[in-house]
């Protein structure tokens, strides 16, 4: 198939419909609402479900209820949208029901603004939800992965019987690309032996995320996080860029891995050897990758959109051994390349600082900006 | 529970219905969950429903509904069962999707759910037990507490100045265009009993022939927090909650109407 423009939020709809999903419900919300929108229009067309719900706490629960059928289904929403989720979210956890979810991030707290952002990275990978639970987060930086993601996402989710979040942000869901979707794949037409589906011919089932005996409840958690361990051993997606010969290494993800991939190309034109290691899953987080990185280089500057939310993961990937900066920018702002060249330029320049903490200094660093 | 074999003079009046599991239930004495329980179970054997049914337990007293009916089940979090149950009827629209709610679940935390599920028409039924308290978290004020009515949460009686008015959910929803059928039974005595059953099996009914949303709003008794015996309690309801809460058809579409049952 040919590569076509396409805008991120509507190509990742279309890829879930072409990955077999069979029903979305979701809320409008800006920067994601040209997904339910494509849904709108292409969900009926298929004969699939769709519906625009009363509120992202009925849109996740009834991604709930269809998950428990065995059937692929997906909603998709940005961050305010996605905090009112988070209930529903721990419920599917609990109940070991597969769904994939889209968060176009925009800046925030509170209703924020709709500019692109990353300050949801804590929210969404260190869990949200309440309980013992770990979702898969994945995250694009193009259009084009948006798409493998989104077809991933639904493997995955199968597959552990887990939640998935596509972490995406408003520049991402936002920008057009030429990009290429896989063909249409067939309805499932067999269903997970848990499936909740009309007990036709069978003992009835039932799905719960409800264990009153505390003992039975710690053996479930358990189970999750065996579970957990395996997707920790076989899914830790991340990409590398210029690490050869690197001295000095960029560590971001999505949109601000983007931006630090161009500054990278910038950077060495001056001479700096720097590359770039971009995590793709977010969770599970490529630990083992920044730690080897960490010995390799002689610092590491973790660009985010954010304050630095990351940064505490890559801080603790590389126990110290290395010296960490961060450089980001907040509450919507798209930091430019630029930026990042000068962040990199410092840390070359040295003097290597072991001492506080790289938040810190950034914060120092950004108060002469204003 | 072993049932002894009838000998060949003996004739089963009384049996447990086929759609309710064989255990015990963990609802207090004299409680009407049981009640409503075994009218649903009754009507879903009569029906032969059973290998369509998929029920959507909630939150409160009957959150263990799942153990108690022998279909498919799930449990929902506190008040999101009609959308859970809508996500399960749009992808597979030819089972029959049941919710059973408490007042707290349905028409105060999950009031949104409920009426949305009304407006969009959507092909589901929903029980809705009516004790006008929170039962499981030990009888708190509920939005269908009566003016005046203790409980643990408004100790000197509901003072409608501060905790506002109860809600009458069947009223309410009535005037949804996409209800079709919208009730409201008690389970007081046999003669309102079997109004009740008969009220959910028209539900049903409505539900099979894609007819659109469907209630039956059931008064019931909690005696246990209202600090009563059941007699009392059921006393109680017929005195205090049936002025109150009228009992009737708020809704039925005309083309409900034709069903004879
Ligand atoms: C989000 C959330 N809030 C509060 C609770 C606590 N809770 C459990 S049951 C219940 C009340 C249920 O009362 P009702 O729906 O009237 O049913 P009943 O127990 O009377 O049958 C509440 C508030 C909860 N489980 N989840
Ligand atoms: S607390 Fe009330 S509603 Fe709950 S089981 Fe006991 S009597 Fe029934």
């Amino acid at each position: 198939m040919a590569k076509e423009m396409m805008k991120g939020n509507e190509a990742v709809a279309e890829a879930a419909i072409r990955a077999g999903v069979q029903a979305y419900f979701g809320y409008p919300i800006t920067p994601q609402t040209e997904l339910l929108e494509w849904m709108s229009r292409r969900m009926p067309e298929e004969g699939r479900a769709f519906v625009q719900a009363e509120s992202e706490l009925a849109a996740i629960n009834m991604v709930y209820g269809a998950a428990c059928t065995g059937r692929r289904v997906m909603s998709s929403s940005s961050s305010p949208g996605v905090s009112l989720m988070l209930e529903g979210i721990s419920y599917m956890a609990g109940t070991e029901v597969p769904a994939v979810i889209v968060d176009v991030m925009r800046g925030g707290p509170g209703l924020g603004n709709i500019q692109p952002s990353q300050s949801d990275y804590n929210q969404i990978v260190h869990g949200g939800g309440h309980g013992d639970y770990h979702p898969i987060v994945l995250a694009p930086c193009s259009v084009q992965e948006s798409i493998d993601l989104t077809v991933l996402a639904f493997d995955l989710a199968e597959k552990y019987r887990s939640i998935v979040i596509i972490l995406s942000d408003g520049s991402i869901g936002q920008m057009m690309e030429p990009a290429e979707l896989p063909p249409m794949m067939p309805l499932k037409t067999s269903f997970p032996e848990w499936a909740v589906d009309g007990a036709a011919g069978r003992e009835r089932r039932f799905l719960s995320s409800i264990y009153m005996d505390a003992p039975a409840e710690e053996v479930a958690n358990m189970r999750l996080l065996n579970r957990w361990a395996k997707i920790r051993e076989n899914e830790i997606r991340y990409k590398e860029y210029y690490l050869d010969d690197a001295e000095y290494a960029i560590v971001g993800f999505g949109s601000a891995g983007r931006v630090a991939l161009s500054a990278v190309r910038q950077a060495r034109e001056m001479g700096i050897k720097v590359g770039l290691l971009r995590p793709i899953s977010l969770n599970p987080f490529p630990v083992d990758a920044i730690e080897a990185l960490g010995k390799r280089v002689k610092g590491i500057l973790v660009v985010e959109m954010n304050t630095g939310q990351m940064l505490d993961d890559v801080l603790l990937a590389t126990r110290g051994k290395v010296p960490v900066e961060f450089y980001g920018r907040t509450g919507g702002v798209i930091p430019f390349p630029d930026e990042v060249v000068s962040a990199v330029q410092r840390l070359a320049a040295g003097p290597i600082v072991t001492t506080g903490h790289p938040r810190d200094r950034w914060m120092k660093f950004m108060s002469f900006l204003n | 529970m072993t049932v002894p074999e009838l000998d060949s003079e003996q004739v089963a009046v009384y049996q447990r219905p086929d759609a309710l599991s064989d255990t015990n239930t963990h609802y207090c004495p004299g409680c009407t969950h049981g009640v409503a329980h075994r009218l649903i179970a009754e009507v879903v054997d009569e029906m032969g429903l059973r290998e369509r049914m998929i029920g959507v337990a909630s939150v409160g007293c009957s959150v263990f509904a799942y153990n108690y009916f022998d279909f498919d089940f799930v449990q929902s979090p506190h008040g999101r069962a009609p959308a859970m149950a809508t996500g399960i009827k749009r992808v597979l629209p030819d089972r029959i999707v049941l919710t059973y709610q408490g007042d707290g679940d349905l028409a105060s935390i999950g009031m949104a759910e409920v009426v949305h599920a009304a407006a969009r028409g959507e092909n589901i039924t929903c029980i809705f037990i009516n004790n006008t308290n929170y039962g499981m978290t030990g009888g708190q004020m509920a939005p269908t507490t009566l003016p005046g009515q203790k409980t643990t949460s408004s100790p000197n009686g509901r003072d409608v100045e501060v905790n506002g008015y109860p809600i009458r959910t069947a009223e309410l929803l009535s005037k949804l265009d996409g209800a079709s059928y919208v009730v409201r039974r008690s389970l007081h005595d046999p003669k309102n009993i079997r109004l009740a059953k008969k009220a959910i099996r028209t539900a049903f009914e409505v539900q099979k022939r894609g007819l659109g949303f469907s209630m039956v709003e059931l008064l019931s008794i909690c005696p246990t927090n209202w600090g009563m015996t059941p007699r009392q309690a059921i006393q109680w309801l017929e005195e205090k909650m049936i002025p109150f809460y009228a009992l009737g058809d708020y809704k039925v579409n005309p083309s409900v109407a034709d069903i004879k049952i």
